[in-house]
């Protein structure tokens, strides 16, 4: 394996990529996300999105935010060549949602909210409280595996230059058109 | 944020080796010998080591008090002391009044007034108390896998030093190379292919 510190950098623009294809999969091709999880009822941005152009000679960084922000925007900085840094989501099954963030460059997870379970009430019930929290937090750790795995799996096949680039830049365009 | 915060951070880790012997033993052992030392009343301005997940300020790792079903919890605590500036200032001025009093002369060379600074950070810091923060893991033994509840720098390379300096086993930090080279299953071909790749641009 490489240097542990020059891999983070060297191929940080891979978080990037895959978080800017999540958003793209959840807009047209939302089927892939129940292959990483059949539960998954539905994945939807959250209320933030930050993009970063590294194209430029200085790094842009455009943050949207907010329950009802519009995403224009965001949809903007991609025809510049940003891409997504990081990314609020909700992830639904049929009861229950979960909300976190991703960033890229790490695949850090933060803000993680679980459905449940309630605080424990006494020192008996701890043990029962971290084994449900800890299926509850994999559930999300697991999914993020899996759908970055499909995600790697493609980048790193012929599909991704013939199919998979082609039909995001399509998507770009026609965010331009609509 | 910790296990029991409504919303947590975690830096995803895969555990590279096994414990050879009786695991709980000697995690135990390896916890114990590194316990967070109490540095109130001492001039450590800074200190980290591991305390007990349910009681971080008495930490406590007899038996198998850091076993839950098979998960090991526990965490991680930081203390670190942090002298006000202008607390520093003032004991540095009347130090160097009376240093300058006793010996009848108007300055102090820069060696002495390095020293004397010294002696002041020294001696404020057995009388400011540490500011603690705790970190909670969870260690998955049989699944080589751990989750450290913070995404801070700086709480990560205590983590992963402090870790291999306990168990003599390894920690690798899941970010996009190492989840794509480890996780996602790839052939030989496949990972030499993920070796060259360079970004792709979505825009002309």
């Amino acid at each position: 394996m490489l240097d542990l510190a020059v891999a983070y950098n060297r191929y940080r623009f891979l978080g990037d990529e895959f978080l800017t294809w999540l958003w793209y999969t959840i807009e047209n091709d939302p089927s892939v996300l129940k292959s990483a999880d059949p539960d998954c009822q539905s994945l939807e941005v959250g209320n933030r999105i930050v993009f970063e152009n590294r194209k430029t000679k200085s790094v842009e960084r455009i943050t949207i935010k907010g329950d009802e922000a519009g995403l224009e925007e965001g949809r903007l900085a991609l025809r510049k060549g940003a891409l997504v840094s990081e990314i609020a989501l909700i992830f639904k099954t049929g009861e229950y949602q979960w909300q976190f963030s991703v960033k890229g460059e790490s695949l850090n997870v933060s803000n993680l909210k679980t459905p449940g379970p309630s605080l424990p009430q006494s020192p008996e019930q701890m043990d029962d409280f971290i084994l449900e929290k800890t299926g509850q937090v994999d559930k999300i750790l697991q999914f993020l595996e899996k759908i970055f795995s499909l995600f790697i799996r493609s980048r790193v096949s012929s599909k991704w230059t013939n199919k998979v680039v082609p039909s995001i830049k399509k998507w770009i365009i026609s965010i331009e058109a609509s | 944020m910790g296990i029991l915060s409504s919303a947590v951070s975690i830096t995803r880790y895969r555990v590279e080796g096994k414990i050879e012997g009786p695991v709980i033993e000697i995690v135990s052992k390896g916890l114990k010998k590194n316990t967070i030392p109490e540095i109130d009343e001492e001039a450590e301005s800074m200190a980290a080591g591991w305390t007990s997940f349910e009681n971080p300020f008495h930490p406590n790792f007899d038996g198998s008090s850091f076993v839950f079903g098979n998960l090991f919890v526990f965490a991680l605590r930081i203390d670190r002391k942090s002298i006000p500036a202008k607390l520093l200032k003032k004991h540095l001025t009347l130090e160097t009044s009376k240093r300058l009093a006793k010996t009848s002369r108007r300055f102090l060379s820069k060696d002495e007034k390095q020293a004397l600074k010294d002696k002041v950070i020294n001696d404020l810091a057995i009388r400011v108390p540490s500011t603690p923060n705790v970190y909670d893991l969870i260690w998955n033994y049989e699944a080589s896998s751990l989750w450290f509840y913070s995404n801070l720098r700086s709480a990560n390379e205590e983590i992963e030093t402090l870790f291999r300096r306990s168990f003599n086993i390894g920690l690798l930090r899941l970010f996009p190379y190492t989840a794509a080279d480890i996780t996602a299953g790839l052939s030989d071909s496949e990972r030499d292919v993920l070796i060259g790749l360079s970004p792709t641009h979505f825009s002309d």
